[in-house]
């Protein structure tokens, strides 16, 4: 109970930065990624003010190795750099350079009440389940 | 040469929303031990069997209701999409299976994936930005 109410909070923290960032804007978002128009860096300094919070908060974590309530961590594990995390990256950024909407600003759009919003989230919600039944085919291949 | 469009940009209200980002990123790390990956908290939902349903239905909700909360005491900014709505399909269905490929987004390798400083993760943020640069050249510059 307690973990859904830190998730709760966090996910409305979240989406609170990115309307304060204004990163929930598809063309602020639009306007850092055309580096040959008029460009806007502003999400950079997102990322950095992110980073510069989250960097001790991983660091103090792996110290201890659980979390401040001594629960147990859940962090990925993978190191491997294959052509999955490539290609998929990849993919991922010609979505994210065709509308300027990545998840996290899709669900708050949604949250807003824009049609727009909604119309993606149902469409990577679609993706996400064309790839788990892509990976149930995998698995059953093998 | 880079032009920098000095009237939008925005170096402050960024790096604010940026520390809330991390705030809320803190929070979920240190106290539930979860990444705050958004494409991978959504993508989870599809795996039923993992058992871990309710923490991640409530950090959805969470930044559902933000904007609700946020109107409550300011005006909620204003956006601006121009994608027509078959792009927007289009779009979110990459972006959909892409990152789950890729095992992240923005925030699972952009903001997460950076600050534990994860080779992974610099890696996948490096492509996706670059690759979306050069999708946002072709759609501006090259076809219209």
């Amino acid at each position: 109970m307690i973990t859904q109410l830190i998730a709760l909070i966090s996910g409305i923290v979240f989406g609170i930065g990115l309307i304060v960032s204004d990163m929930f804007n598809p063309a602020k978002v639009l306007g850092f990624l055309d580096i040959a128009g008029q460009w806007d860096p502003s999400l950079i300094f997102v990322m950095a003010g992110a980073i510069s919070v989250g960097f001790f908060a991983f660091r103090m974590v792996k110290q201890r190795g659980k979390t401040l309530l001594a629960t147990p961590l859940y962090l990925p594990d993978s190191k491997m750099i294959d052509v999955r995390l490539i290609f998929g990256s990849m993919l991922f950024g010609v979505g994210w350079g065709i509308a300027g909407i990545c998840p996290g600003p899709a669900l708050v759009l949604a949250g807003s009440g824009y049609v727009e919003g909604i119309i993606f989230v149902i469409a990577m919600l679609t993706g996400m389940a064309i790839f788990e039944q892509l990976e149930k085919r995998r698995a059953m291949r093998r | 040469m880079l032009v920098i469009d000095w009237s939008s940009f925005t170096p402050l209200n960024a790096a604010l929303g940026g520390l809330v980002i991390g705030l809320a990123t803190t929070l979920l790390l240190i106290l539930a031990g979860r990444i705050a990956g958004i494409s991978g908290i959504v993508g989870g939902l599809f795996r039923l069997s993992q058992g871990d349903m309710g923490w991640r239905i409530a950090f959805v909700a969470g930044l559902l209701l933000a904007p609700w909360l946020y109107r409550w005491v300011a005006v909620l900014p204003p956006v601006e999409i121009h994608a027509s709505y078959g792009l927007l399909v289009l779009a979110g269905l990459i972006v959909g299976m892409g990152t789950r490929y890729g095992s992240g987004c923005t925030s699972g390798h952009g903001v997460c994936g950076l600050s534990r400083l994860s080779p992974r993760s610099i890696v996948a943020t490096i492509i996706f930005i670059t690759m979306a640069m050069a999708t946002t050249y072709v759609i501006r510059h090259v076809i219209s």
